[in-house]
Order: structure tokens, then C-alpha cells, then sequence
């Protein structure tokens, strides 16, 4: 009855709430068309033959001189602007999710058996977490960067940019996942059913992931949501600067660098669309995050 | 005095309204203490928070009039009804820890409550606080009002929040629970000033409760609830002496007697427990009985847990649990172990199961020795032979996890059963043994009720074949009617399968229904060891007998 209500609750709050509507109807929209970017999209931007310099630098459609077959123009290399914001946004959250995944791997499985254990064990993966919050995202990510490019053949390099721009984001966002899973196994440790469990002699790995993490995923699923838009604004971010993506496989954060150089020559729409496109995804998963932890936290409500 | 005529409150809510209470009459003379007892969901919180008008958002009064004396207390404005809140009608709650603001002192918390309420200056009302403090026994009054609560213990606290509610001199107080969290010594003294403050200041007391021995201590009047309704009303001997109503005849049955042992509970209707059947499990349970009788016993256990850091330089400063304790549980006997909270009692309960080291000290589980806390390993034949039923069923089980996979895990970590589909079934018929319906077994554990929680936890205990079992507080947080329920199905396997039981409680009564041998625990010394029916008969130890002094009871007189 109470998961049942749980379930209609959130549901109920959901249907209430005009922000989470359009916040994961806009999400949704841009996550679809990332999706399904090859069926949906016009040309393919990676693909040199299917556009055409002599298309370059049209502008939207609602402007003079403008071709409707590109609905919001095109770069200075003819490629269609809807084409590219949908491939970009489709590497932007490839990083993004698998920088989560792995942040929350490591950070869920050192949370919680820093909270298990305790003690010694605890201090350690707590100072390193500490460590890691002193330096900012974007230093640990160009340091692991730096050391990428200094350790891998120039010929990998390449293939290896997105890894490596995952990991870096992952390394950066671990913390958050640590502390909140230690913080509520600690909480979950003190409760009996633990105690049962140890009592019975299970092994640590079996109460710490099939006890105690069920019960603590709540604060983990919201941090998750509020995480992906750090990550793909990280990624944003590292691509912007330059040392993300290179630009013949442009994330949304490279999409708005090459938009920089039109912003003064009255090309406006290359770099204010993607940006658009960034803020609102970006915007919109964090109010979705912000609605589930109200969800998870009836003391919110 | 108060008069409460055809009382409704209501909860909306999106699925209708919920009447919490409905129709209760009630009157309450200056200097009566009128008790209010029921079981948790009777709704005698409710009527304390519409009288002092403070009932729980979104909740209201749909009918019936409350008066204190001429005036009528609905027809107040918010304004009007502030004023009255403190200076008419007080409140003292449960906790004394959380009623209390930490931050202040004593002093400040009452002048402020004080003058809130009348026009006098600080010195005045310095004053005033400390002849209240003196007059409710607390020694000393003038320099320990400048304390701070946490320096107060929890009796000293609840009689602070006691002078808080009758420093403006009020017609009426609502107690609300307000010795539940207090150990017996403490609670007497509280009740014996709550009946103090009712002849000489002639305060009306509203007491709502669930311990009908506070009731029959203290109370002139009483009224009765169930589900929002009034079942029965009068004096208080009357009421408990001889009932009429059926609901309250099966209540006073279901509590526990301190003076006498009885064999089994009268359980009125078991709502919707299925009577014990699980002929499967049964079955399985005295198969799996390849081990004798199994004892226990500990000898010289000291366990010191280090407090707080003060320091970076010098050692925590040390708490001793448990200080040199021996005791010796006979194979096939229950052994109960009585004591205050804070006496050591859970620490004992997790020496023996391994999750405390102690410092010092053997234990012995049926003639073999019991290695303790860490050298204790993860396969150690004990981790089966000993299971425990916890203190609160909500904790205690997996709320993540469906019933009849926290049931089948024990079967399939201890290996007794390969098969999936005979584990559920196993599970299933061990939960008819305990009186469950078996297809609890596809539910979670929050669809239960606390009581059905607590026979699920010892379900999961039995289906680890134990031949010991710990009873940490396994009915403290049920009511009583549930509690006689699962005291029965306790002393039912017990003698069944022939299961040596530590039964802890705080409970002096219950332990007296339940333990063969009664061992009394005060501040992590054993004071004494005896029989228990020459224990309760003839305790030896000062501590004890004033712990039996202590325990609230019904006049035998009244004969229950």
C-alpha cells in the first residue's frame, strides 16, 4: 500500500508540477533527437560529401536569405545547424552518462564500504575525497588531460579523446557519490536488519550491496540527475576551452568554440543556438533533479 | 471545567476525508486527573491537540463543542486562542530531550514562558522560577537553573517541562504520553508530582497514555478509545475494576500482571492472524534438531566502550557497558534480564552474538567455547545456532527486500534447502507456523502491521534451525494486545522445539510471564540472579525491590 501510494505520490506531484512537465518534455525532445540523430538529422556532419560549402552561413529561417531546407541555418562550412546540435548533443551525452557511470561506480562502492568498514579504511578514502574537492573539476580534468597526452603515442591520441574526457569528468564528480553513500550507510548501520545480517556471518560484499545499498539508492538517484548536467556542462566546458573534442567530432561544447568566432560578424545562430540547446538540457535535468529529491524528501514537500 | 461534547476531527486528504476521532464526550473537573488510554491509533493524541487547538495540518474540527469553563474554544479567534494556549491550557510531551530548547538555560526558558504570560519584571520572574523548580523537587533550585537541559537527567528534565506548564498557573494540562520515555524509578516520581500538582493547585490532568498500570496508579477517571471512539468511560476503579465493554475487558487482559504468573495471554480475536498451522515447517524445524538442549553461559564479560575524543593528546575517556558479568542460562530455560535503559542490556544481547568484543571475559554455547566478537568467523557454527528478534520490527527487517526473500536467504545462506521453489515454501509454511497467512510471502515488509513484523522477524530466526535465541525488547514497541499475541507464539515454540531463550526487557511484568530465571542488570552489574518466581517473591537486592516497588500495577483488589 505505502510503495503503491509512494509511487502515486511522486506521480501526483509530478502532474502538479507545470516546471518538471516542460523540464522533461525538453529533456525528452533533445535526448530523442540525440538519439535517433542519424535518422532524424539532415546531413551528417562527420561526413564531408553530404554538405556543401556553397550552403555555408545561411541563416534561420525567420531571416533574409534564408533556405528552408535548413530550418535553422547552417555553419560556415555549409553543415546544417540542426544536424550538428543533434550529433553534438549526442556525444556530449555519451560523456556525460559514462563519466556518470563511472563516478558512481566508484564512488557508490567507496561510500559504502568506507561507511561499513569504518575506521582507518574510512579516514583514507574520506582525506582522498577531500583531496579531490580542493581542485577544482576543471584542473583535475586538464591534469589528467596533461598526463594523457604525455604518456599515450601521438598515433592513439586521437581514439582515445573521448576516454580520456570521460575519465577526466568521472574523477571529478566521484566525490559527491562517496560522501552520500557514506553518509546514509552510516545511517543503515545502525539500523537491526544490518546487524542481522552481519550477525548471520554474510559476507561484507553481500550486506554492504545487496542490504545496504537498496536502501540507500534514494539520495543516490537524485545526486545522479543533478551530476549529469555538471558532467555534460564539464564536458562543455573542456571542449570550449579546447582541449575536449577536436572539432570534425564537435560536442556541444565545441559547437559553441567554433560559434565564438562569429559572435561580432552578424553570424549570430552558430553560437547562440547550440548554446541555447546546452541551457535548456542542462537546465532541465536539474530541475527534474531538484523534483526528485523533493520526491525523495518528504520533509521538502 | 473542560467539557468536551460530540468531538469530530477530520483529515482531508485526496482519497476522502479520515475521520481521526469521532463523537467523544468528555469533562474533566479542576484537580481530577483523567486518564486516556488506548492503543496506538486510537486517537488520543488527537483529542489532547484539538483541546489545546494545535491539531496537525490539514486536520479539523468537523463537530462538537469544547468548553473550558465559560468559554467556548471554537469560537476563538487565533489571537484569542494564542493568549489561552500556556496561560490556560499547558502541555507537557513525551520527550523531555526534544521539549526543551539545548540552546537555552533552564532560567531563561522559564522566565520567557513567564512573562509571555504576565506582566512582571525578570527579577520577579526569576523569582517565580525558582520557587516552581523547589516546589517540584528539584534541589538546589537557584543555582541549578542555570543549567542547561542536557545537564539535567531525563527525570530532572520532564519535571522542568512540568514547572514550564504550570508556571502560568493553568486551569487544565495535557500530559501527552509523558512518562513513556522515562525508566520506572523515574516515572513514579513523575507521577506521584503530577498527582501532587492536581490536589494542591486543583489542575485538571488530562493523561493520555497507553499503560493502563499509569492509569490505575494515578488517574481518577478514565476514558477508553479504539479507532477514534470512546468504549468506555467512568472511574477509574470502576472502568478497570470491573469493565463492561468487551474491548476493554480483552485490553486489561492482554497487560501483563507483576504479582502473578499466568500460563498463556487471553487474546481477545486474533484480527486476522491465521491460528498456527505450517505442519512443513514444523516438521523440518524438529528434524533439524541433531543438537541437544543448548546453554549458554558467560563469565566475567567487562566491555568498555571510549567515549567522545576531548582531547588530541590523551585517550578518550572510557564507559564500561558492561562491568564483570557472569550468568549461566540453562539449556531449554528462558532466562530474562531485566534492568534500566542504559544498563547494558543490548550490549550483553551483541557480546553473545558476536557483534561487540568485549575486553575480557569466555563464553560458552552448549559446552563449547564461544570465540568472541572478531576472532568469531563468518562460518562459526554459532552464527546459526544463535538468532536474535529485534527490538523494533522496522527497522529489523530489509524494507527494500520482499518478505519471502529476507525468509529464504537464511535457508539459502546456511544451505539448508537448494532448491528456490522449496525455499519459498519452506518460507511460506514457516510464516503459517508463526500465524501468518503465507502468501505474506510476495509482500514487503511496510504492508505489515508492527505486530505481523515482529512474528515475520522471528520467522527468520526460526528458519535458521536456531537452539538459542535472544529476545532484545521483542514486544517493547508494540501494544499491549499484540504484545500478549507474540508472547504466546514465543512461549509456544519455545516449548516446542525446545529453545533456550535470553528474553531482554525492561518490562519487570512480562519478564515475570515469560522467564523461568531472572537476572536484574543496573549499570552493567548483575545485582541479581534468581528463579523468578523467588525473585518477584522474595528479591534479595534493594535495586530489585524497588524496581518491583516501582512498576506501575492495578490494585489486586480490582481483580482483572
Amino acid at each position: 500500500m505505502m510503495a503503491f501510494l509512494k509511487k502515486y505520490e511522486g506521480l501526483w506531484l509530478f502532474v502538479h508540477s507545470p516546471a518538471a512537465i516542460i523540464a522533461a518534455a525538453v529533456a525528452m525532445v533533445i535526448i530523442f533527437g540525440a538519439v535517433f540523430a542519424s535518422g532524424i538529422a539532415l546531413v551528417d556532419p562527420y561526413d564531408l560529401a553530404s554538405f556543401s560549402l556553397f550552403d555555408g552561413l545561411l541563416p534561420p529561417v525567420w531571416q533574409e536569405g534564408a533556405n528552408p531546407k535548413y530550418l535553422l541555418g547552417t555553419d560556415d562550412q555549409g553543415r546544417d545547424m540542426i544536424s550538428s546540435i543533434l550529433y553534438g548533443a549526442r556525444v556530449s551525452l555519451i560523456i556525460g552518462l559514462s563519466a556518470l557511470a563511472i563516478a558512481a561506480f566508484l564512488g557508490v562502492g567507496l561510500g559504502l564500504a568506507a561507511g561499513y568498514y569504518g575506521g582507518r579504511f574510512d579516514i583514507i578514502v574520506m582525506r582522498i575525497a577531500d583531496v579531490q574537492l580542493a581542485l577544482p573539476a576543471i584542473l583535475t580534468a586538464l591534469l589528467i588531460d596533461g598526463i594523457a597526452r604525455g604518456l599515450l603515442p601521438q598515433s592513439i591520441q586521437q581514439d582515445l579523446r573521448v576516454a580520456v574526457l570521460t575519465l577526466a569528468i568521472a574523477m571529478s564528480l566521484w566525490v559527491n557519490f562517496a560522501r552520500t553513500a557514506r553518509a546514509s550507510t552510516f545511517v543503515e548501520m545502525n539500523k537491526e536488519y544490518v546487524h542481522a545480517a552481519i550477525m548471520m556471518g554474510q559476507r561484507p560484499s553481500r550486506v554492504m550491496f545487496v542490504h545496504i545499498l537498496p536502501n540507500v539508492l534514494g539520495p543516490l538517484l537524485v545526486i545522479m540527475t543533478v551530476d549529469l548536467a555538471s558532467a555534460i556542462l564539464l564536458e562543455a566546458t573542456l571542449s570550449f576551452l579546447g582541449i575536449g573534442l577536436p572539432a570534425d567530432s564537435p560536442s556541444l561544447g565545441t559547437l559553441i568554440r567554433i560559434g565564438m568566432q562569429f559572435l561580432l560578424s552578424g553570424e549570430w545562430w552558430i553560437l547562440w543556438i547550440p548554446t541555447i540547446v546546452l541551457v535548456a538540457l542542462v537546465v532541465s535535468i536539474n530541475i527534474l533533479g531538484d523534483f526528485l529529491r523533493d520526491i525523495f524528501n518528504p520533509r521538502l514537500r | 471545567m473542560l467539557s468536551i461534547k460530540g468531538l469530530t476531527v477530520k483529515f482531508p486528504s485526496r482519497f476522502g476525508d479520515f475521520t481521526a476521532i469521532e463523537d467523544v464526550h468528555m469533562t474533566i473537573k479542576p484537580g481530577e486527573i483523567h486518564g486516556l488510554v488506548g492503543e496506538s491509533g486510537a486517537g488520543k493524541s488527537t483529542v489532547g491537540a484539538a483541546v489545546i487547538g494545535l491539531l496537525q495540518s490539514p486536520g479539523y474540527v468537523a463537530g462538537g463543542t469544547i468548553s473550558l469553563g465559560e468559554t467556548d474554544l471554537q469560537s476563538l479567534t487565533f489571537a484569542q486562542a494564542h493568549e489561552l494556549r500556556g496561560d490556560r491550557i499547558s502541555m507537557i510531551f513525551q520527550d523531555p530531550q526534544t521539549s526543551l530548547n539545548p540552546l537555552m538555560t533552564i532560567e531563561d526558558q522559564l522566565i520567557e514562558t513567564i512573562q509571555a504570560h504576565s506582566d512582571v519584571s525578570e527579577a520577579t520572574a526569576r523569582k517565580q522560577a525558582v520557587d516552581l523548580l523547589e516546589e517540584i523537587g528539584i534541589q538546589d533550585a537557584s543555582a541549578r537553573i542555570k543549567a542547561y537541559p542536557h545537564q539535567f537527567s531525563g527525570g530532572m528534565r520532564q519535571r522542568v517541562v512540568i514547572a514550564l506548564a504550570i508556571c502560568t498557573d493553568p486551569d487544565l494540562i495535557i500530559a501527552d504520553e509523558p512518562t513513556t520515555a522515562l525508566d520506572v524509578a523515574v516515572q513514579s516520581q513523575v507521577l506521584d508530582l503530577i498527582q501532587r500538582l492536581a490536589q494542591e493547585r486543583q489542575i485538571a490532568f488530562m493523561l493520555i497514555t497507553h499503560d493502563i498500570g499509569v492509569i490505575a496508579q494515578v488517574a481518577d477517571r478514565v476514558t477508553v478509545m479504539r479507532n477514534g471512539h470512546v468504549m468506555e468511560s467512568g472511574e477509574t476503579a470502576q472502568v478497570l475494576g470491573t469493565p463492561k465493554n468487551a474491548y476493554t475487558i480483552s485490553l486489561i487482559d492482554a497487560v501483563p500482571p507483576l504479582d502473578r504468573k499466568i500460563d498463556r495471554f487471553h487474546v481477545p480475536k486474533e484480527d486476522g492472524i491465521a491460528s498456527a498451522q505450517g505442519n512443513m515447517a514444523e516438521r523440518w524445524l524438529l528434524e533439524g534438531q541433531r543438537h541437544d538442549l543448548t546453554g549458554l553461559s558467560v563469565e566475567n564479560l567487562t566491555v568498555a566502550f571510549e567515549g567522545p575524543r576531548t582531547s588530541l593528546f590523551c585517550k578518550p575517556p572510557t564507559y564500561v557497558a558492561l562491568n564483570d558479568v557472569s550468568l549461566n542460562i540453562k539449556p531449554g530455560s528462558i532466562m530474562g534480564l531485566v534492568g534500566e535503559s542504559g544498563s547494558g542490556k543490548s550490549t550483553l544481547a551483541k557480546v553473545i552474538t558476536g557483534l561487540v568484543t568485549p575486553q575480557k571475559g569466555v563464553m560458552n554455547l552448549g559446552g563449547a567455547a564461544l570465540p568472541a566478537g572478531k576472532s568469531r568467523s563468518r562460518h562459526h557454527l554459532s552464527r546459526q545456532l544463535v538468532q536474535m528478534v529485534f527490538q523494533d520490527p522496522y527497522s529489523s527487517l530489509n524494507s527494500r527486500h520482499r518478505v519471502g526473500d529476507i525468509l529464504a536467504e537464511t535457508l539459502w545462506f546456511y544451505g539448508f534447502i537448494k532448491d528456490p521453489t522449496e525455499r519459498k515454501n519452506m518460507a511460506a509454511s514457516m510464516l503459517s507456523l508463526v500465524g501468518m497467512p503465507p502468501d505474506a510471502i510476495t509482500k514487503y515488509p511496510h504492508q505489515f502491521s508492527g505486530g505481523q513484523r515482529q512474528r515475520i522477524a522471528v520467522a527468520r530466526a526460526l528458519l535458521a534451525r536456531p537452539r538459542f535465541l535472544i529476545c532484545d525488547e521483542p514486544t517493547s514497541a508494540l501494544d499491549v494486545s499484540i504484545q500478549a499475541e507474540i508472547l504466546n507464539l514465543l512461549k509456544d515454540l519455545q516449548a516446542k522445539f525446545g529453545l533456550t531463550i535470553l528474553f531482554i526487557s525492561h518490562n519487570l511484568a512480562v519478564v515475570r510471564q515469560m522467564a523461568d530465571d531472572t537476572a536484574v542488570l543496573r549499570n552493567g552489574k548483575i545485582e541479581e540472579v534468581n528463579n523468578t518466581e523467588a525473585l518477584y517473591e522474595n528479591p534479595q537486592h534493594e535495586y530489585t525491590k524497588s524496581l518491583l516497588a516501582q512498576t506501575p500495577v492495578m490494585p489486586p483488589s480490582w481483580g482483572a
